[in-house]
């Protein structure tokens, strides 16, 4: 396990988001976060990537326990997250938001505009992610290309544990396949990936290791041969309550 | 493999496209107009000294509308600019005319002075979160009456004069305030060109550059992936102030002596510049170029109704019209930016 959590909690005043949630990452696996809206996949995220800070339980890197202070602090450890929808500057070019916080530099603080080109285009493409003009503005691409240069970025920057907060969840079905593969891809090189979403039918397929959150709790962190699709969308929906709700919602 | 290939569905439609998305573009367009007009009503106006005079105005402000360009291009207004370019010249003034001071070191007093104001609108602004508009209208405010109430405290009057005569007057004078040899052509032109220059290559060819799109295009993204924004604010507020302080060192120099209220109402006039030059009013877009082309239409416009007899009243009509155009221009230019395929 690259990045591990065991009886993590986190209270807002009296509002306790999250209590004794347990999980794990591990290098070249996927772990899907499932919940609905509240069950505390954000606060639990916040936390993995040095957001919030815990107030209970552990946080572990490496096996090593560990207190993050900033996102810079987890981006330096390795862990980068992209969001939804801070992402990406919409009316900047492609390469400079790739290098965006992190531009190669010549002496004088010269922005070495070539290199950056260059490797943005390599590595979008080693990806297989296939932008027409690395000098168009981000905003005209996709909201799935988007994500996927964002992705590449984190690959790009050595990332070892890459957090995606609801990468496909504002995605058509089309566009949704293609940011899975690029989860997979980047699982593919050897990166541990947290994958948070309340599609099951989006993680089933990507998954490696489900942990299931419901009102600020686990539900368990099942493995993908312990569980089956149809187990993790009816424990996702609460089961019993999905039963009733078909129950109310038959013809008489 | 070549630095970057060509894709087979980038046209040439695609180069056209990109062509109309620079910033500058429309400034461009409004200067040809603006010049070919003028230079076919008026032959004083297409003369060597005509174009000497019309590009003495353009130097000041457009000194000015790059710093703000770039402020605003980081997200950010600065109504305080005009202002302090009146407080930069009354510290120039008073304390070599009145405490006996070097012009020289009196001009360093003054940088001081300007770079104080500019690192505490940056403070307020990055630390506070409160819209720059705010925090700067009430600088500009404080300025006024401080430039006002201490000029009448220590002089009885609302100006201050006399700078002839102070020590290092010649020597400053001939690097900001005078001509370049016989030409007719004011040195501050040169300011101007090298103040551009500097602008544009920091902006499209620096990692400061890259910084400040970003937090004029998203602030929280751009903080997300490592940027000091707020380093980068300050900076941009204290450059603003670096400019005001050149541009009322020049103007002190040149007139010997300077108003209580000089510089009030330019504000606007250097937000204007900046506009039709092709910034956005929401930050993360725009060209000092622009900005600088911006200024020499304002310049052609403020000399070439006067060149033409016409009365200056006008003038306030034209600016009025060619920011209404400049604005819908860059509007455009937004939409296509961001419109986003599905």
């Amino acid at each position: 396990m690259i990045l591990q959590t065991q009886a993590i909690g986190k209270a807002f005043g009296s509002v306790l988001a999250l209590r004794e949630v347990s999980m794990g990452v591990a290098a070249g696996q996927v772990t899907c976060v499932l919940g609905d809206n509240g069950a505390g996949k954000s606060t639990l995220i916040k936390i993995l990537s040095g957001v919030h800070q815990h107030d209970s339980g552990t946080l572990l890197i490496d096996g090593g326990e560990i207190r993050l202070t900033s996102p810079r602090d987890a981006l330096d450890r390795g862990i980068a997250t992209v969001y939804q929808d801070l992402a990406m500057i919409p009316l900047m070019s492609v390469w400079r938001n790739f290098f965006l916080g992190s531009e190669p530099v010549k002496s004088l603080g010269r922005f070495d505009v070539a290199t950056a080109r260059r490797v943005a285009r390599d590595e979008l493409r080693a990806m297989g992610i296939d932008i027409r003009d690395v000098d168009q503005p981000v905003g005209t691409l996709s909201g799935g290309e988007r994500q996927s240069v964002a992705i590449a970025r984190a690959v790009h920057f050595g990332a070892r544990v890459l957090i995606l907060d609801e990468p496909t969840s504002a995605l058509g079905v089309k566009q949704a396949g293609v940011v899975l593969r690029y989860i997979a891809r980047a699982r593919d090189r050897g990166l541990g990936v947290v994958f948070i979403t309340h599609n099951p039918h989006h993680a089933y397929p990507v998954g490696d290791r489900f942990l299931l959150l419901n009102r600020g709790t686990s539900l368990g962190e099942y493995g993908k041969a312990d569980i089956s699709r149809q187990e993790l969308t009816s424990l996702m929906a609460g089961g019993a309550e999905l039963e009733q709700l078909e129950h109310e919602l038959t013809r008489e | 493999m070549s630095s970057v290939a060509v894709d087979e569905r980038l046209g040439e439609v695609g180069r056209v496209r990109r062509l109309l998305v620079r910033p500058e573009l429309g400034a461009v367009v409004g200067a040809i107009v603006v010049f070919v007009f003028f230079a076919s009503q008026s032959a004083v106006f297409r003369s060597v000294s005509g174009i000497a005079n019309w590009l003495d105005p353009a130097a000041t402000l457009g000194i000015m509308a790059v710093a703000i360009a770039l402020l605003m291009i980081g997200g950010e207004f600065d109504l305080s600019a005009g202002v302090l370019t009146g407080t930069t010249g009354l510290v120039l003034v008073t304390l070599s005319t009145r405490f006996g001071l070097n012009v020289w070191l009196a001009m360093l007093v003054g940088l001081a002075v300007a770079l104080a104001v500019g690192f505490a609108n940056g403070l307020i602004v990055t630390r506070t979160r409160l819209p720059s508009f705010i925090v700067t209208l009430g600088t500009f405010l404080m300025l006024q009456g401080i430039n006002l109430g201490v000029t009448k405290m220590i002089t009885g009057t609302v100006q201050v004069s006399g700078l002839r005569k102070a020590p290092g007057f010649e020597s400053a004078r001939v690097v900001f305030g005078g001509t370049i040899g016989d030409s007719g052509f004011r040195v501050a032109i040169i300011w101007w060109i090298l103040v551009t220059i500097v602008a544009s290559w920091v902006l499209m060819r620096s990692r400061a550059g890259n910084w400040i799109f970003a937090v004029g295009g998203n602030e929280q993204a751009a903080r997300a992936v490592g940027v000091p924004a707020a380093r980068t604010k300050i900076a941009l507020f204290m450059t603003t102030a670096f400019a005001a302080w050149l541009v009322g060192s020049i103007m002190a120099l040149r007139f010997t002596s300077v108003q209580a209220n000089a510089g009030i109402g330019q504000e606007f006039i250097y937000i204007i510049a900046a506009v039709i030059g092709g910034c956005l009013l929401t930050g993360g877009y725009g060209s000092a170029i622009g900005a600088s082309i911006g200024a020499i239409i304002f310049g052609m416009a403020d000399k070439g109704i006067v060149f033409l007899g016409w009365d200056a009243d006008w003038f306030m009509f034209f600016l009025g019209a060619m920011l209404l155009l400049a604005t819908l221009a860059n509007r455009m230019v937004r939409r296509y930016a961001e419109e986003v395929k599905h």
